[in-house]
């Protein structure tokens, strides 16, 4: 099975409409309210970024993805991304192993770089380190998660002597980790290595890049022993906004789009959409973009949606939820299973990997 | 033997445009040059002025449109380049300058590069010395060692004191072309994206 959800970057924007600017407080409670619609409608995944500037809110991303665990039954809970750079990977491993016993499981998050300079010396890193970094700490929260008690020395964290992360993740089996990128192959091979996901998101790049990007992924995954090229776990991003007709879809959403802080006052929506998987139309032609994934980068494992965003106001975020959950992704699952073989694996859950462990090592030798 | 590639870029803005006039004309002379050495060269112009609309998109969004695409891939992919622009405000235009901003920064490393400009008055002459010269120097480029200059006046008689524009413009395609033949055949671009193993990467980082 496919996971489908939705990625918010948390953005405090102006609609352009009315200029009317949500406060802070309305934009966290207006991405909660995304975040139990999501459910409400069926979908499998929120996912939330990690920003630690105005005009973006989402700062503390176990904190508010608590809350939602605490409001939601089935839902699965993620980031978009974590910032693998700054954060010290001994509070990432313990916070989100909380996170995975408060939740029961429901999580698994995304390693991100991040894109904001002035975040790494606010956090006393250097972002020409930006690389090793992300490397150096995923080793370190790697070992976090799968030895109890844990002797380290590296580059740019304090030692660590007979060092125990607590709690110790959920049935002994830590959350399943994405990594996110958009440029670098480094990343692609990292995940690759670890036989970790590999997220790309596409939502601003044209497909040819991220074909690459995701042909090395499978390649470098099959070359270090985790299975087939197929069996790697993939996942993408893309963004729609959606009215029964299409002309009323781009005359609602042209305003939004031609002011977004990202792309704003660049291209052409048309330009766009055709470059990049943006999608401003019908349902149906969501649907038929949407498809066309699979045909440029295999049969994958998660497909996340930008929904709120561009500064859309939360009731018609929440009516694009609605369609996207009723008409959108229903077609979708039952699309994608369509010729889907059978090793393809299904998105991730805590459920399969402590099936898998079990099945591995039947001995309880564990990780 | 194989065929050499010329990138020509023109930021000129009118049509016709004397910044194209020139770097058409130090085309010609290279290229005369290289077929007297027996090289064989293909021209690839790039007009900025068809690529302006493009070139900002890719600075708003980070990624460039299929024509910019093209553009950029000929200017790195060349064993040689004739770079052009018309003067504004004492130096080069902001289209051209964008045009290299969005270059690759290692594209035209150990290129060889002739630099050309246009401007109503031969007073703005050293902006070719002063700013493309430093530009290309930081791309790692070289740049040879006559940068043509043509006022609106060279496109008459000149004055007195300065070599006439065709001597200029010949002795400046003689030493691109120059450079240009004494090239090693060009490797083909390599197809996959260079990856460190990742066990490389973490070694380099154990403490030592």
């Amino acid at each position: 099975m496919m996971q489908f959800g939705i990625f918010s970057v948390g953005d405090v924007t102006t609609d352009p409409t009315n200029g009317r600017t949500p406060t802070e407080h309305e934009r966290i409670k207006a991405m909660v309210a995304v975040a139990l619609k999501a459910e409400e409608v069926g979908l499998d995944v929120f996912a939330t970024g990690e920003h630690h500037n105005p005009p973006f809110v989402p700062s503390s991303p176990t904190t508010m993805l608590g809350y939602i665990a605490a409001r939601t039954e089935r839902l699965l809970l993620s980031t978009s991304t974590t910032l693998i750079t700054t954060n010290d990977p001994v509070k990432i491993a313990e916070d989100f192993a909380m996170l995975q016993h408060l939740a029961d499981g429901r999580v698994d998050l995304m390693m991100g770089r991040g894109n904001t300079g002035p975040v790494y010396p606010w956090f006393g890193q250097d972002i020409r380190q930006g690389i090793p970094l992300a490397i150096e700490n995923y080793a370190l929260l790697h070992r976090l998660w799968r030895e109890d008690t844990v002797d380290w020395e590296g580059r740019f964290r304090t030692p660590l002597q007979g060092f125990t992360a607590t709690p110790r993740p959920l049935d002994g089996v830590p959350p399943f980790v994405w990594h996110g990128s958009i440029r670098s192959p480094e990343i692609a091979e990292q995940a690759a290595y670890y036989g970790d996901g590999f997220f790309a998101n596409n939502i601003f790049w044209p497909r040819e890049h991220f074909v690459r990007l995701i042909d090395l992924y499978r390649q470098r995954y099959a070359h270090y022993g985790h299975g087939t090229p197929e069996q790697a776990v993939v996942g993408l991003g893309g963004q729609v906004f959606m009215r029964k007709n299409s002309q009323d879809a781009v005359r609602e959403f042209r305003p939004y789009f031609d002011n977004a802080p990202v792309y704003g006052h660049g291209p052409s929506l048309e330009e766009f959409t055709e470059q990049t998987p943006l999608t401003v139309g019908s349902p149906q032609e969501v649907i038929e973009k949407t498809l066309t994934f699979r045909e440029s980068f295999g049969d994958y494992q998660r497909q996340l949606f930008l929904m709120d965003h561009a500064g859309l106001p939360l009731k018609t975020v929440l009516e694009q939820l609605d369609i996207l959950g009723e008409e959108v992704v229903p077609v979708l699952r039952e699309e994608f299973a369509k010729g889907r073989p059978a090793e393809v694996p299904d998105g991730p859950t805590h459920e399969a990997l402590v099936a898998r462990r079990d099945t591995a090592a039947p001995a309880g030798t564990g990780g | 033997m194989q065929r050499l590639k010329l990138a020509v870029v023109s930021a000129g803005l009118s049509r016709p445009s004397s910044t194209r006039l020139l770097a058409d004309r130090l085309t010609e002379a290279t290229g005369e040059r290289l077929a007297q050495a027996g090289r064989p060269v293909d021209v690839h112009a790039i007009e900025l002025r068809d690529l302006a609309t493009d070139i900002a998109n890719h600075m708003v969004t980070g990624f460039p449109s299929a024509p910019l695409r093209e553009a950029l891939d000929a200017v790195a992919g060349a064993d040689g380049v004739i770079a052009v622009t018309p003067v504004f405000t004492a130096s080069y235009s902001g289209l051209f300058k964008s045009f290299f901003d969005v270059l690759d920064n290692t594209a035209l490393t150990g290129t060889p590069v002739l630099i050309a400009a246009t401007g109503g008055t031969a007073r703005h002459s050293l902006a070719l010395e002063h700013a493309l010269r430093p530009l290309f120097a930081y791309l790692r480029a070289v740049v040879v060692p006559t940068a043509v200059f043509a006022a609106s006046e060279d496109w008459g008689a000149g004055d007195a004191q300065t070599e006439g524009l065709p001597v200029r413009v010949a002795r400046a395609g003689e030493e691109l072309a120059g450079l240009m033949a004494g090239r090693p055949a060009a490797a083909a671009a390599p197809e996959e994206e260079g990856v460190v193993p990742f066990e490389e990467q973490l070694a380099a980082l154990r403490p030592r």
